[in-house]
């Protein structure tokens, strides 16, 4: 694949961009059905769906964190409060904490269980309301629901811990790996964890027998972690190109390299991959966002270079709508009709 | 570039006076609005919504060098922080009394988020009179934040004699000779001496000068250069903390520095707290300068020579039981 770094020649679906007036900058942008609900720094939620955009605010501060479950958009603020928020625009609140600590990670699961951590406490609410809390050995880096039972996985220094907050008899379940570990992602078969770390590198456990599994190589910090349809890829940011650890086998990416795409002289700081196909969506640290083909590397310009790094990128469930924001508040939607690509 | 946050990092021991410090500057008339990273909440008296509390969490990094730490608390908050920019002009970060300056520092080069928004400015150490000659032998923590620091607030002073001071001083002198001194009541400072002092930027890297000549007068402590003042100072040798100052009017062969700068750096890291240089390269019209941290190491070129400008190589370090002769003996290898 020709590198050229300034897409000249490669289709285009930029001019079909929808742009919307953010007014701020954006930190994440999530799909409630077809409405895209974009995050911004501070205050307020912004959605936008065919006719409008309209501003929900739902804290007095900095917007710290975002999860969606596909039917709430669920926020963590620097005023201590975590809010749930409908396709409606109506939101609630979930959670204030006592001593107004920020509130650094939330997660989201399908059947209402909400999670979220303030320091060292990882909360858990049941969709009934039952609430639980559990003591991180560190300030938690990052939260993640299982895709099946109610685990949840926390990052924190030294490790992972897989956390049952409904049962109170089955002791956490820590993983051990030295070290500062943020995000956290379960594969979506469940059979894998994996978390970001402070440095420049993946670390992952195959649950089953905790095997380790090292994925290194990278230019930066890895931000953003997104499965592809079915788990057969983890496209990260965090290098001058998309790079894809495959996990189709048993094994996982053990003693496979990745698959690198779309190279660039700038970091890949955003991904988000396609709810149906193999198709990731790429944005850079100058702007430019891509949609890559895992197959053959081909790519599609959907936004070029601007004025600040891609900050947000989510499909539609079904797949036909394209949402990014970026740093500055430049934000906009592209609908692909009918989930074509091309 | 110049849109980053600058960050100063406020170092003392407990009661030393940061809080008293902090008071001030949140709350004097200078048109600044800062964010402030505190260590026990409470402690301001000032009711600002961008005062945040920090549990200080030093992280080692994965890559087999103990000295290799950074703030995980730091690199959370900032961020978080980062989200409200345009709200606030500079950031402060207090530590606790125990707290290790290099930690914080090295959070600024080794995290590429937060140092792609924010840079250091300066180590600020607030140190009480009346109590530092007793800290420097029982608290290792207390001569660490002296030896790292870009500016030191020997507060307090209306508690000690004039005698007491100068011995003060000169204790201080013998750990960190480069660092900016003054003696303050109640953390009386221009706050123009502490904030944007720009310590850490490579363009600003001059103040190579041993700086024993400052603080003799205690009623112009500020700018006092009167080289007879000199005299009068008694020299203290730290036992386990020294500085080391190299020059040479000979060009440097940068094949050579280089590499045994990088050498250097990761063979003694650990024993060196803070090290600056400028540089002349054989053939080349720009001074190089450099700054490290441990093992971190930052350098770039910096401006051309002037006309007449004496081209001399300048290196300083600050550390503990340092290599001196293994030092000297390499930086003169490294003559062109």
């Amino acid at each position: 694949m020709a590198a050229d770094p300034s897409r000249a020649d490669i289709p285009s679906i930029a001019e079909r961009a929808r742009p919307i007036a953010a007014g701020a900058p954006i930190s994440g942008v999530h799909f409630l059905d077809r409405t895209a609900v974009f995050v911004l720094g501070e205050e307020a939620l912004l959605f936008v769906d065919h006719a409008q955009a309209r501003r929900v605010p739902v804290h007095a501060g900095a917007i710290l964190a975002a999860a969606s479950d596909g039917a709430r958009v669920v926020t963590g603020g620097d005023d201590g409060k975590v809010v749930a928020t409908g396709a409606d625009g109506d939101s609630a609140p979930v959670a204030s904490d006592a001593r107004r600590r920020w509130i650094d990670h939330v997660a989201a699961r399908a059947d209402g269980t909400l999670a979220w951590s303030a320091g060292k406490q990882a909360f858990a609410r049941t969709a009934k309301g039952e609430e639980r809390v559990w003591e991180a050995p560190s300030t938690v880096g990052g939260l993640a629901f299982a895709p099946k039972g109610l685990r949840l996985a926390v990052g924190h220094y030294n490790g992972a811990t897989l956390w049952f907050p409904n049962a109170a008899d089955t002791a956490p379940e820590f993983l051990e790996w030295k070290g500062s570990h943020l995000d956290v992602t379960f594969s979506p078969d469940g059979r894998f964890l994996v978390t970001a770390m402070q440095e420049p590198t993946l670390h992952g456990w195959r649950l089953s027998d905790r095997r380790h599994l090292r994925m290194s190589g990278y230019a930066a910090k890895v931000r953003a972690m997104s499965w592809s349809a079915g788990g057969k890829w983890l496209a990260t940011s965090g290098a001058g190109q998309l790079v894809l650890w495959p996990f189709q086998g048993k094994d996982g990416p053990m003693g496979k390299a990745p698959r690198l795409l779309a190279p660039s002289g700038k970091r890949v700081v955003t991904v988000a991959c396609h709810p149906g196909q193999d198709v990731v969506a790429a944005g850079y640290e100058d702007g430019l966002v891509l949609l890559v083909r895992v197959d053959d590397g081909a790519e599609v310009l959907a936004k070029r270079p601007g004025a600040a790094p891609v900050s947000a990128l989510a499909w539609s469930a079904e797949g036909s709508v394209l949402a990014y924001g970026t740093e500055d508040g430049e934000a906009a939607i592209i609908d692909l009709g009918g989930g074509r690509e091309q | 570039m110049s849109d980053k946050v600058p960050v100063t990092v406020l170092t003392g021991y407990l009661g030393a006076g940061k809080t008293t410090l902090l008071n001030r500057i949140l709350s004097e008339p200078h048109g600044q609005k800062y964010a402030v990273i505190v260590n026990e909440f409470g402690e301001i008296g000032i009711d600002n919504e961008l005062v945040v509390g920090a549990e200080e969490e030093v992280f080692e990094m994965n890559n087999g060098c103990v000295c290799c730490t950074v703030r995980g608390d730091l690199i959370r908050i900032i961020d978080g922080l980062m989200r409200r920019k345009g709200r606030f002009d500079a950031i402060i970060v207090e530590t606790t009394g125990l707290a290790d300056p290099a930690p914080v520092a090295q959070t600024f080069f080794m995290d590429d988020a937060v140092g792609r928004k924010t840079k250091l400015d300066a180590v600020v150490a607030v140190i009480d009179a009346m109590w530092v000659k007793d800290r420097l032998k029982d608290a290792p923590e207390a001569k660490n934040q002296i030896a790292f620091a870009d500016v030191i607030l020997i507060n307090k002073t209306d508690l000690v004699s004039e005698a007491d001071l100068r011995e003060i001083e000169a204790r201080i002198r013998g750990i960190n000779p480069y660092a900016r001194l003054h003696r303050s009541e109640r953390a009386n400072v221009p706050l123009h001496e502490v904030l944007r002092r720009n310590a850490f930027d490579l363009e600003r890297i001059l103040d190579l000068e041993p700086a024993f000549l400052e603080g003799g007068d205690p009623h112009d402590h500020a700018h006092d250069a009167s080289p007879h003042e000199h005299a009068g100072l008694s020299h203290y040798h730290d036992e386990d903390m020294q500085s080391l100052a190299l020059r040479t009017d000979k060009p440097l062969d940068p094949d050579k520095f280089l590499p045994w700068m990088r050498d250097l750096v990761a063979k003694e890291g650990p024993s060196i707290l803070r090290l600056k240089g400028i540089v002349a390269f054989k053939d080349d019209p720009e001074r190089f300068v450099l700054q490290g941290v441990h093992m971190i190491l930052d350098g770039d070129h910096q401006r051309p020579w002037k006309e007449g400008e004496r081209r001399e190589s300048r290196l300083v370090f600050i550390g503990r039981n340092l290599p001196e002769d293994n030092i000297r003996q390499g930086f003169e290898a490294c003559v062109a």
